[in-house]
Parts: C-alpha cells; sequence; structure tokens
C-alpha cells in the first residue's frame, strides 16, 4: 500500500513530464551560436564586429522569440577599436548583454517541419545598452531537406536611439545608422 | 489520493508552461563562458613613466613619442622650460596578448633601451576568480655617449662596452577596483653595471605606486612616485647643500592627464624626472618639486594594427 502510494504519482510524474517535453520539443528550438554581425561604413572609416555566441530560443507553436547577445562577445579586427566599444560607447561593464523579445509572423509551427523558404516578419523590443525600443524587420527562415533550421534578417540600429552619445570629434567615422545581421542555424530542443 | 497527486502534478504543468513562454531563454540555463578578463585598466601601456598594468595587443604596433621640456623654475627667459626638450622615440608590439616587446631611443644620455613585458597574472571580471593582473617587465638600455661624455669618464679607465649597460626588473601588480579607479604598485630593482660614485650601489632596490582616476570616458587623471629605499644612492656633501638645499638624489614623482581620441592616446603631465627609461628616472632624478624644477612634458601613443590574429569562429 505504501508503495503503491509512492509509485502512482511518480508514473504520472514521470508520464505527464515525459509527454509534456516532447510536446513542446517538437517546436521549439535553439541556439547558442548565433552569428550577428554589424558594420558602420563611413568615407572615413569602416567599422566592422562579428558575435558568435548569439542565444536565441524560438517557440514556433506561439512564434515568441527571444535573443541574448553579449556586448563583450563582438569582436573586431582591431583590439583598440573592440576595447573602445565595450569602454567607451556600450559600456559593456554596466550593460553586458542585448536582447530582443517578440514574435516571429509568418511561419507555423507545421511548416518548420517541412523544406522550404518562408518570408517572416520579427516583432518586438530591442534593447541595446540598456534602452529598449520598438523593433520590426523582415526575415527569411529557410528549412532544407535534412530538416535544418537556419533563420536570417538584417536591419539598421541607430546608436542615438538606444542612448550611445558619439563626440562630435568621431561623428564623422561613425555611420547615422549601423547594419546589423542576424543569421542562425537552429536546433530543435 | 491519486486524484490530489494528479492535480497537483497538473497544476504544476500548467505553470510551468505559463512560465516558459514569460522567459523563453531561460530554458537554457546559464551558459557556460570562458574566462572575462579586466579591460582597460589604463588608457595605455605606461602609466607616466612608467610602466602600466597594460599590455600592447597581439598583432599591434604602438608608436610612442615621449617629450620632456625644460624645468618651470628657468623662468620667462627660458618660456618656463618650454625653450628646452628631451625626447624618447619607441615602438612597441604585442608578440601575443601577454607578450609586448619595444625599444627606444632618448637623447638623454644618447641611450637607447629595450624591453620585454609578460602578463603573469590577468584580473578576471568573471570565470576564473583572479583578482588582480601581474606583469614581469625586464628592460636594458646603453648609453651610446662617446666615451669622453659618460658621467664616469676619465683618463684612466678603460670604455668597456658592458659599463654602459643597465638594467631594470618589475613586477608590476595591479588592479582595476571599478570603472574609474585602477591602482597599482611596482616592485622594482635596477642594475647598473658601473657607477659613477663608490658610495652608490649597483643595484638599486625601489618600489612604484600609481593610479589612474577616470573623470570622464576618454579622460584620466594619472599619478605616479618611485621610491628609492634609503642608502643607495649617493647623498649631497655639505658643500653641494650649501650650494643647493635641495640638491640630491630625487624621487620621480608625476602627475597628469591621459586624453583619448581614437587611435591616439595623448598623456600630458608634470614630473620631476628628466629621462624616460628606468634606470634614468628611478636612480638619475636630481631634480625638486619644492624647487619648481618640474618638467612639462607629454607622451604621445599612436596604434597601428599591423597583423590581424585569426579569431576563433564559431
Amino acid at each position: 500500500m505504501k508503495i503503491q502510494n509512492i509509485l502512482l504519482p511518480a508514473a504520472f510524474l514521470v508520464a505527464l513530464g515525459s509527454s509534456s517535453t516532447t510536446a513542446a520539443a517538437q517546436d521549439r528550438y535553439m541556439t547558442r551560436t548565433g552569428h550577428i554581425a554589424f558594420h558602420s561604413a563611413t568615407s572615413v572609416e569602416r567599422i566592422e564586429a562579428d558575435n558568435h555566441k548569439v542565444t536565441s530560443v524560438w517557440d514556433a507553436t506561439s512564434g515568441a522569440i527571444e535573443f541574448a547577445v553579449l556586448i563583450k562577445a563582438f569582436e573586431f579586427e582591431k583590439a583598440l577599436m573592440q576595447e573602445h566599444f565595450n569602454e567607451n560607447y556600450m559600456e559593456s561593464n554596466t550593460f553586458p548583454k542585448a536582447a530582443f523579445k517578440g514574435k516571429l509572423t509568418g511561419i507555423t509551427a507545421e511548416q518548420v517541419k517541412q523544406p522550404g523558404r518562408y518570408d517572416v516578419i520579427v516583432e518586438g523590443e530591442l534593447t541595446i545598452h540598456g534602452v529598449t525600443k520598438p523593433m520590426k524587420s523582415k526575415g527569411t527562415v529557410v528549412v532544407d531537406a535534412s530538416g535544418a533550421v537556419k533563420a536570417s534578417s538584417a536591419f539598421a540600429v541607430k546608436p542615438e536611439d538606444h542612448g550611445i552619445k558619439i563626440p562630435g570629434m568621431v561623428r564623422k567615422n561613425i555611420a547615422e545608422e549601423i547594419q546589423v545581421q542576424v543569421s542562425l542555424d537552429y536546433q530543435k530542443m | 489520493m491519486i486524484r490530489t497527486s494528479c492535480l497537483s502534478i497538473l497544476l504544476l504543468f500548467a505553470t510551468s508552461t505559463l512560465f516558459a513562454q514569460e522567459d523563453l531563454l531561460k530554458l537554457l540555463g546559464e551558459e557556460e563562458s570562458g574566462p572575462e578578463y579586466t579591460s582597460a585598466s589604463f588608457k595605455t601601456t605606461r602609466v607616466i613613466n612608467g610602466h602600466s598594468l597594460e599590455n600592447t595587443a597581439h598583432g599591434v604596433l604602438d608608436v610612442r613619442i615621449n617629450h620632456r621640456f625644460g624645468t618651470l623654475d628657468e623662468g620667462l627667459g627660458n618660456f618656463f622650460g618650454l625653450d628646452q626638450s628631451e625626447v624618447r622615440i619607441g615602438f612597441d608590439y604585442g608578440l601575443t596578448d601577454r607578450i609586448m616587446v619595444g625599444i627606444g631611443r632618448s637623447g638623454y644620455q644618447k641611450t637607447v633601451d629595450g624591453f620585454a613585458k609578460y602578463k603573469l597574472l590577468r584580473q578576471c571580471e568573471s570565470g576564473c576568480g583572479m583578482p588582480i593582473t601581474a606583469a614581469f617587465v625586464a628592460s636594458s638600455s646603453i648609453t651610446t655617449l662617446e666615451k669622453e661624455f659618460v658621467p664616469w669618464y676619465s683618463a684612466e679607465r678603460q670604455d668597456y662596452f658592458t659599463h654602459r649597460l643597465a638594467y631594470s626588473f618589475q613586477l608590476v601588480l595591479g588592479r582595476k577596483f571599478s570603472e574609474r579607479l585602477t591602482l597599482q604598485l611596482t616592485p622594482g630593482v635596477v642594475h647598473r653595471n658601473l657607477v659613477e660614485y663608490n658610495e652608490e650601489s649597483n643595484d638599486v632596490v625601489n618600489i612604484g605606486f600609481a593610479g589612474r582616476m577616470k573623470l570622464s570616458k576618454r579622460v584620466a587623471v594619472n599619478a605616479e612616485y618611485f621610491y628609492v629605499l634609503p642608502n643607495q644612492l649617493r647623498e649631497p656633501t655639505p658643500a653641494e647643500l650649501a650650494a643647493d638645499p635641495n640638491a640630491g638624489p630625487r624621487n620621480c614623482l608625476s602627475i597628469g592627464f591621459d586624453i583619448e581620441t581614437g587611435g591616439h592616446v595623448f598623456q600630458l603631465h608634470f614630473t620631476n624626472s628628466t629621462g624616460m627609461f628606468e634606470r634614468a628616472f628611478i636612480t638619475e632624478t636630481t631634480n625638486s618639486w619644492l624647487d619648481r624644477e618640474v618638467h612639462y612634458g607629454f607622451n604621445i601613443s599612436r596604434v597601428f594594427t599591423v597583423h590581424e590574429p585569426k579569431k576563433p569562429k564559431g
């Protein structure tokens, strides 16, 4: 009797637990190695950086999508640029991460399981340098024959919108709008 | 019994799904990331005269032009020292992020100096728990003056090449306490192969104190003091003291500003030392702040990315 009392709920727990995780796993996708690149092109200077440690989770059922981007993981060709990016502009000790939280529309959970190319819209709130702004961008989700899911998007961000001050002395070196490209290889969770 | 268990499990399940949709990223848990080293404890690799906690990054060439005018006490006639100048031109290069080397040429006793600097320990923001940075600096200098002009010249003394050499070894220990404040301690020893007076020791043990306080993102105030332990340098004779009450060996004290403008760092300062390499500013400073024998000076650092190290992808 005592054993039954413990075993029965435990069995339920296992059954429920496993069924719930599989149900979710079919629809949720994640990556820890997403790529975000940005560049600023002016006649004076070209500034480029890459971050290959972008974390993202996408729930294809609800459309909810989130990103976390470690600012110090952006790598520049010039070490001093990277130092100034972190120290003077992004203040990455105070604001270590940029984040995005929103919805991805234009693709259903069923479509993600079939090969194809889908034009999508991403809309939500983008937080950079501690300042949150609404953001909307077009994107593409490509599902190839093997079932691999790739998502990409490109958009522009104005540093001033996020409270990033650029002194007059270097204003000509940095573009008014920074071009950002996102590309992700999602894996099923 | 079973019913209540089921109910509670269902409730648990429902709340967990709800929660998951609130914060998807929490599903991934905490990221495992490597150590994150503290950066920009100083604007450049020198506090003023001495080495700071920073190294030139891998593949970066730092061209440094250091300039010391004459002393302020020269008055209007010499435009408060601006009519005279001492220059050191130097080239530093980062072999790796932890090893840098450099050479320089000073007008002061026509000296060529070279150094290697290795970061033994690196302070971490996260991931390794190291609270301090430690760097080892080994440098040497050689005066290329004609033999009649070296300070220890005498007609009967043979001019050996080795007599012209001096060395300095320093351990730079410090910590960036906050975004604004960095403090460092630099115990070291200068070895001079030949000294001018019997009373002087060839090895001069010294300890440097330095710090910086950022005033804004691009401007910082730096100060630096090298204390030479007593009874190593020659004290002035009573006759010399009578002529100049502030005569004698002095510890090097410097204070100034760092101004960073992108690729350049300008260091503007006041210092009582004339030379800009370790033997000169630690063991050969004779000017006194009390006598207004203070030099206005500047260092200009300009970095060039010569080699772009391949960064690991993914």
